[in-house]
């Protein structure tokens, strides 16, 4: 008898080996770096953009008694002696409006537009006291719902991964040499398992990266409102991708080439970019908003969005979160069985209810 | 010992195996032959446990097989396949980790293999670089790099060249030595003619033949005989009991009476030779089916 040198692998080994695999195979892609660096350069560009941007005072010329009006405004003033001058500066667009004496008053000389950021600063402005302040604004709440939202969808897609590593299984055959080794079930939980590491690694770069980008952009203040929503995207996005990803699974056991695979990921790239642009369209209803933050799909973004807007209690976001744990685990089991339905058979598409139908 | 019992699995309305049983012995080469669509490949997915018989079973060491107490399978699939994206002598490995076996015992083995299978060279490169025909190597260590109990391979044989052919038999003759079942099919009957100690021929799904090659060659042999005589044997077709099937100047085929024909021979003069004629699987196949 020949020396056996080996034991079976034990499930959690084999689960372990295709999860490292998987990842091994997918950080050593391009892709994988340049969609991830992607993401990281957007959020920066979001957030520190529009105070780069928006930063700058407009630039004004100021004549004789004019000059003390403007002073302690948010203008950049250039003094001149003449309105002559002035108003030279304004046909060469050096400046934006030239202030100058009117009577006992001032006047406003502009080009062809009356230059309202000029004469906001210029005009008193009654007090203003809000009844129900909040600390993020309705500016600061958008950039948050595109940022979740652009996060989940690239998380998402990134998805896809798995669905094209089980075709390639499929394709090349491997897959009978593996289905003859260690269960399906090691399989798939592998893959989830591997891309689901590898999302995790991302998604703590980026909620790393995030206050990072706050402070660069001077919106450190902002940082005691996101960090919280930013502790509750976490846990929401892991749970909504391997939600997504048991379907990318399936989406790939379905079909035995790479070039078959657009017919079956339809449904799961709707599962992923609806979500992204129900927030999108319905964040300012805040009723829409709360039915989304408790559907499974949407509650990845719709929660922790909520969250940021104070519109949500911690236990709103928990009862999402077990609704969300108990969908996963449901669409856990049934992808399980598709995938082992599916995994073995070749040629054509395989039906759902072939894939599902007990093994012969 | 693996045995296999009355195995039926049909698909659809096809039946594909009808009650196949036979028995592939350690230490020895079991050729598995048959046409195309005969069920090879189907019995050997069964046996594996990837395909679900629909009767019969496959027991192993006198226990019936079942996912848990499966042997470790050393497996080569018909349609090859392996990761084209991974490196050589990574991909053995890590099949060998999947199968259980330690990582750096699972890298001795694969370096063993490798230079076995003289792929030394290629060890770091990606298996899409390499030749189909190199391609083909590693499959074969891919399916021998846990120590496999039990091999079973699906022509693996077929695209690779006379060279190559000779290194992979080394390879497999010393699994074998080694005590481990080895079961393979072919359709290239020449090889298997030289390399196998058991045959299992199957046709249409039922077992057609199987024993021993020589068992078999025997049982096939029929009352043939060949026989070189000084000069012409002619006078062959005269002896009673006899008929005389080829003529060659001295040499003739005869069936029965064998040892009227010699005694008449020795009567005449000399006998150069006289041996029984032995069918080769070739013909023993294309008699069986």
């Amino acid at each position: 008898m020949a020396v056996t040198t080996s034991k079976k692998a034990s499930f959690s080994q084999a689960t372990w080996l295709v999860a490292e695999r998987e990842m091994k195979t997918l950080v050593t892609t391009k892709g994988f770096w340049i969609g991830f660096l992607f993401t990281v350069v957007a959020l920066f560009a979001l957030t520190v953009l529009p105070t780069v941007f928006g930063g700058d005072n407009p630039k004004v010329a100021a004549v004789g008694s004019a000059v003390q009006v403007v002073q302690g405004k948010q203008l950049d003033v250039q003094e001149v002696s003449t309105v002559q001058e002035a108003a030279d500066l304004v046909r060469a667009d050096d400046v934006e409006a030239a202030i100058v004496p009117d009577g006992s008053g001032i006047k406003v000389l502009a080009l062809n537009d009356p230059p309202n950021d000029v004469i906001r600063e210029l005009v008193q402005s009654p007090p203003v006291e809000l009844l129900e302040a909040s600390a993020v604004n309705n500016g600061q709440r958008s950039v948050t719902v595109v940022v979740f939202g652009l996060v989940f969808l690239m998380f998402g897609m990134g998805g896809a991964a798995i669905a094209q590593s089980t075709v390639t299984e499929k394709q090349t055959r491997i897959v009978e040499i593996l289905v003859s080794t260690v269960p399906v079930r090691a399989l798939l939980a592998g893959k989830i398992l591997g891309h689901t590491i590898l999302t995790l690694g991302q998604v703590v770069v980026l909620a790393l990266t995030a206050p990072i980008a706050l402070r660069v952009a001077g919106l450190g203040e902002l940082l005691g409102v996101v960090a919280p929503a930013l502790g509750w995207f976490v846990p929401f996005v892991m749970l909504g991708f391997v939600l997504i990803s048991s379907m990318w699974a399936v989406a790939g056991s379905l079909v035995s080439r790479q070039e078959d695979l657009g017919s079956t990921m339809g449904v799961v790239m709707l599962a992923v970019m609806g979500p992204y642009f129900g927030v999108q369209f319905f964040h300012e209803n805040p009723a829409v908003l709360a039915v989304m933050s408790f559907v499974p799909f949407t509650a990845g973004v719709a929660m922790p969005v909520r969250l940021f807007a104070q519109q949500a209690e911690a236990w709103e976001a928990l009862v999402s979160l077990g609704i969300l744990a108990a969908t996963v685990t449901v669409i856990l089991l049934v992808a399980s069985r598709l995938y082992t339905g599916s995994l073995m058979q070749t040629g054509g598409r395989v039906k759902l209810s072939k894939a599902w139908a007990p093994a012969e | 010992m693996l045995n296999v019992r009355g195995i039926s699995r049909s698909f659809g309305d096809h039946k594909v195996l009808d009650e196949v049983s036979f028995d592939v012995r350690p230490g020895r080469m079991t050729g598995f032959l048959g046409a195309n669509g005969s069920g090879k490949t189907t019995t050997m997915r069964i046996v594996l446990g990837v395909l679900a018989a629909h009767g019969g079973s496959v027991s192993w060491q006198d226990q019936e097989i079942t996912p848990q107490n499966r042997p470790h399978f050393g497996y080569m699939p018909e349609e090859r396949g392996l990761y084209p994206k991974m490196k050589v002598r990574e991909q053995i490995t890590w099949l060998g980790r999947l199968h259980g076996v330690e990582r750096t015992v699972a890298q001795r083995n694969t370096d063993q293999l490798l230079e076995d299978l003289e792929l030394t060279g290629r060890a770091n490169d990606r298996l899409e670089q390499l030749s189909l025909g190199n391609q083909q190597r590693v499959q074969i260590a891919a399916a021998l790099v846990h120590d496999p109990e039990v091999l079973i391979l699906d022509e693996p044989f077929s695209g690779l060249d006379p060279i190559a052919v000779e290194t992979v038999l080394d390879v497999l003759r010393k699994r074998a030595a080694s005590g481990v079942p080895v079961l393979f099919s072919s359709h290239q009957l020449a090889i298997v003619e030289r390399l196998c100690d058991d045959v299992v021929i199957i046709s249409k799904g039922r077992i057609a033949a199987k024993g021993s090659r020589e068992e078999l060659r025997q049982t096939h042999a029929g009352d043939r005989y060949e026989i070189v005589v000084a000069e012409d044997a002619g006078w062959i077709r005269d002896v009673p009991g006899t008929t005389l099937l080829e003529l060659d100047g001295p040499r003739a085929v005869f069936e029965s009476a064998p040892q009227q024909v010699l005694k008449a021979a020795l009567d005449r003069g000399e006998v150069r030779s006289f041996t029984p004629v032995v069918p080769t699987l070739d013909e023993i196949f294309k008699e069986v089916i």
